[in-house]
């Protein structure tokens, strides 16, 4: 078999390793938070018998253990439960919120990742010089800001001021995609402000170490434009860190939008798992984090795997 | 006379320097040299490390490493001054009319790209030819050159070829553009003595064919020798002496010339091996995860107060031999005698007396000292820990092994990056020789020496040998050193000692196939004599 293929399976072993404990850790939290799903229906004021009748019925008083592979056994079967507060399947409410999210993220994901490269492909060409300063100094600042305070600052001058885009992002099925896009352009500013620095600065601080290579002087004694040879021969061999911190901050750009989505009413993952949290709606939770978790691993191994490749040694065995 | 390919006339080159602790400022590197180069001729650069060698070859492509700028003066190439030259002009230049090879071959490919589009990426992008004629070119330089399967080796990424093979596609990629000037920096230094006459072979064949002009860079006058027409000897930045390779080398005028041609000319009789105080026995290792074996059933013996150099390729198990010796590496099998107690395979379990008696001296002395640390804290480090020794007699004692490596007063204070390359490895010794050993295990403790350095080096190891009583295991490929310093000689050959004895035993004919070829592949101060070798070897090296 290929190394390559092994090493894949084996990092896809491990993600799935890693899945399982974080569903047993998520579980675990919810198990040690005071109350449980029958205190929350039933409120403060409820008698301890009450609670006992309602927790038979549920068959909360089973050992966690029991409850935690029934749980787990559902979401392999694809059944994620029923949601507390309004007795509906909590798969298709998430099916309908993660596509709401994606959609979001990719459109942050498009603008933000390309731009982040192509800015730090410039910051290494005119390092040191004012171009790389004002880059760095503008993606620094965005980062530094909270993206609440962000996100209200775009508000204020693009929704209220200049009526240019929505303050509130509602997005429905049968909307034109332009419709869409322009609904979501404040949140998705927002978003490509917040992960664009962090992106940016590896991109440039990756290059700048291949620059250091005896083959980067090789290629400038060529005779090539110092873009070629960064994009050519400096580019290639930066893949592997530039990679890693692109996926980081797509994993934030799912799993981290709950500010986002609160700030601009979106319906997306984030805006449900608040919710959830607010009515202590136990089974929502659980699954939300399962999901977040899931989201984290899968890219954190798309990056793995993307490292393996570019690297010509493992591609290329001797 | 022919007009000048390359006119060089009172070229400066400066840097500017950042001391620790002190304002950054500007320095001159190379002090007004002058030279021609005409067409299809070669000449050498010659010079230790500082010299200003690479500097200059750089310069004809206005190419600075590092903060490093031509100052002033002139370099012409094809009668326009590259100095004065616009960006455009220099990139117009570089790959196209002056092409350059360098040391490390492994370094200067990007190891995220094809052999191929490597080699033609100058010819193409310069548009002196399209990408067809360019990689048939490619191909044809391949074949010249040697290299196994000329049509597709290009189509490896390189990591998939030996470093001389990576070495001759190098000079492909250098030749490929048809440039009036080529730079080769030190092309064969980072090779094994046996694969270096096969490239430096293949390197004069394509010169010759394809009638380019040359500068040949290096530190090696025996090298430089073969393939040059005139030689310019450098130091420091300023020029020593200009001549035809053959005045150069058989009547050098200036006096460190002189030295240049007639470094390693240490005389050390050879004693006698008696009781040894190091006896290794059958010792077979392997490492860790790994299902082969490094080293095949090795015996040698050292005898006290004398050198046994174990010469060999990279890859032969000579450090192996040491990190078994050292116990940093236990063996599958055999068994180790020291000073007539059996020592235990591992380290951690060995007795104090040992490691005291054990010491070692590393390639690297850069590396081998903690850069925080004084020369007085380094050298005094062992006499604590092994002798227990504090303050005024502590001091005393440092002083006293100062004054044996030759550096005197004042060098308790400084740092290792205050120090000279051969004053660092000096500081080195001096550490080993403060616990008092019997054996010192020396591993290639000259290569990253200049000659004349490692000449000093290797005076002082013999001294102390003679004050101290103290026997060496002297790891080594460079066979100038073993014929200088050893007593006996094993040669190790993958893994296994193919020739052991005493030094004249091993130095007699009739050899073995494999001494034959190391001991021919030594380059010899003498025109003429890489063809004498290729014609008449009896074993293809194995580097190839």
């Amino acid at each position: 078999m290929h190394p390559i293929l092994i090493l894949v399976l084996q990092r896809l072993g491990l993600g799935l390793l890693l899945l399982l404990a974080a569903s047993a850790l998520i579980f675990g939290l919810t198990e040690i938070l005071p109350g449980d799903a029958a205190q929350a229906i039933l409120g403060q004021a409820a008698t301890e018998e009450n609670l006992a009748n309602l927790r038979a019925e549920m068959g909360l008083d089973r050992p966690a253990i029991t409850r935690y592979f029934e749980w787990l056994g559902g979401i392999l079967t694809g059944d994620m439960g029923t949601a507390l507060t309004n007795k509906l399947p909590i798969g298709d409410q998430i099916a309908r919120r993660m596509s709401s999210t994606l959609f979001l993220a990719f459109w942050a994901a498009i603008i933000s990742v390309p731009l982040a490269i192509l800015l730090g492909l410039i910051a290494v060409r005119y390092q040191n010089r004012w171009p790389d300063k004002l880059i760095s100094g503008i993606t620094l600042a965005s980062i530094s800001l909270p993206e609440f305070m962000i996100a209200y600052i775009l508000v204020f001058f693009f929704a209220v001021k200049l009526f240019w885009a929505p303050s509130f992002a509602s997005v429905s099925p049968g909307m034109p995609l332009l419709d869409q896009l322009h609904a979501i352009s404040l949140p998705v500013a927002v978003l490509t402000m917040v992960v664009l620095a962090h992106m940016m600065r590896m991109t440039r601080a990756a290059i700048l170490n291949v620059m250091q290579s005896a083959y980067i002087e090789t290629a400038e004694l060529k005779g090539l434009t110092t873009f070629k040879v960064i994009y050519r021969h400096a580019f290639p061999n930066a893949i592997a860190p530039i990679v890693n911190v692109v996926m980081i901050n797509l994993a934030y750009l799912v799993v981290g939008v709950v500010v986002v989505e609160v700030v601009f009413a979106y319906p997306g993952m984030g805006q449900y798992l608040v919710d959830a949290v607010v009515k202590r709606d136990v089974p929502v939770v659980l699954a939300c984090g399962v999901i977040f978790a899931a989201v984290y691993i899968l890219l954190n191994i798309v990056a793995d795997v993307v490292s393996i490749l570019a690297n010509p040694r493992l591609r290329h065995p001797k | 006379m022919t007009t000048p390919l390359l006119k060089v006339r009172g070229l400066k080159i400066g840097a500017t320097v950042y001391p620790p602790g002190e304002k950054p400022h500007d320095i001159e590197i190379v002090h007004g040299v002058d030279f021609d180069v005409e067409p299809g001729k070669v000449l050498g650069l010659i010079g230790e490390s500082g010299a200003g060698k690479s500097t200059i070859g750089l310069a004809t492509m206005a190419y600075g490493r590092g903060g490093v700028t031509l100052t002033g003066g002139t370099v012409e190439v094809n009668g326009r001054d590259v100095r004065q030259a616009p960006l455009k002009d220099i990139r117009n230049l570089r790959g196209a009319e002056v092409t350059y090879v360098s040391q490390s071959a492994a370094a200067s490919f990007n190891p995220a790209k094809q052999i191929m589009e490597q080699v033609i990426e100058a010819a193409v992008g310069q548009g002196k030819f399209t990408k067809q004629e360019a990689q048939k070119r490619a191909v044809e330089l391949f074949t010249k050159l040697g290299l196994p399967d000329p049509d597709t080796i290009g189509n490896r990424y390189p990591h998939q070829v030996s470093g001389g093979q990576l070495q001759r596609c190098m000079t492909a990629l250098a030749l490929c553009p048809e440039p009036d000037l080529v730079v080769f920096d030190e092309p064969t230094t980072a090779l094994d003595v046996t694969t270096q006459i096969d490239v430096l072979k293949a390197i004069k064949d394509a010169i010759r064919d394809t009638g380019v002009a040359a500068l040949y860079i290096t530190h090696d006058l025996a090298v430089v020798a073969q393939v040059s027409d005139h030689i310019m000897v450098l130091r420091m930045g300023q020029m020593v002496e200009y001549g035809t390779t053959d005045q150069i080398i058989n009547n050098p005028q200036e006096e460190y010339t002189q030295a240049l041609v007639s470094v390693r000319s240490i005389e050390h009789a050879e004693k006698q091996p008696t009781e040894p105080v190091l006896r290794v026995k059958n010792i077979t290792a392997r490492y860790k995860g790994t299902n082969f074996d490094v080293l095949h059933d090795v015996s040698v013996d050292i005898s006290p107060g004398q050198t046994l150099a174990v010469v060999g390729e990279s890859g032969s198990g000579k450090s192996t031999l040491a990190r078994v010796i050292t116990g940093l590496l236990p063996p599958r099998d055999g068994k180790i005698t020291f000073a007539g107690r059996t020592l235990t395979p591992d380290q951690p379990s060995r007795s104090l007396e040992d490691l005291r008696e054990l010491q070692m001296i590393y390639q690297m002395a850069d590396t081998a000292m903690n850069p925080r640390q004084t020369v007085g804290t380094i050298i005094g480090r062992p006499l604590e820990f092994y002798f227990g020794l504090k303050g005024a007699e502590k001091q005393k004692r440092i002083q006293e092994l100062l004054d044996e490596i030759e550096l005197g007063t004042g060098f308790q204070d400084r740092y290792p990056a205050e120090l000279s390359g051969g004053q660092k490895q000096r500081v080195c010794i001096a550490r080993a020789l403060a616990a008092k050993p019997k054996l010192i295990i020396c591993d290639e403790v000259t290569s990253a020496l200049d000659p004349l350095v490692a000449d000093g080096i290797l005076k002082l190891l013999l001294n102390l040998q003679k004050i101290e009583d103290v026997a060496y295991l002297f790891i080594t490929h460079d066979l100038a050193t073993v014929k200088a310093i050893s007593d006996s000689i094993a040669v190790m050959y993958q893994g296994r000692v193919q020739r052991y004895g005493t030094k004249s035993e091993v130095l007699t004919p009739p050899y073995d196939d494999y001494t034959d070829l190391l001991l021919s592949s030594v380059p010899e101060m003498k025109l003429g004599w890489l063809e004498d070798v290729i014609a008449n070897r009896k074993m293809e090296s194995a580097g190839n």
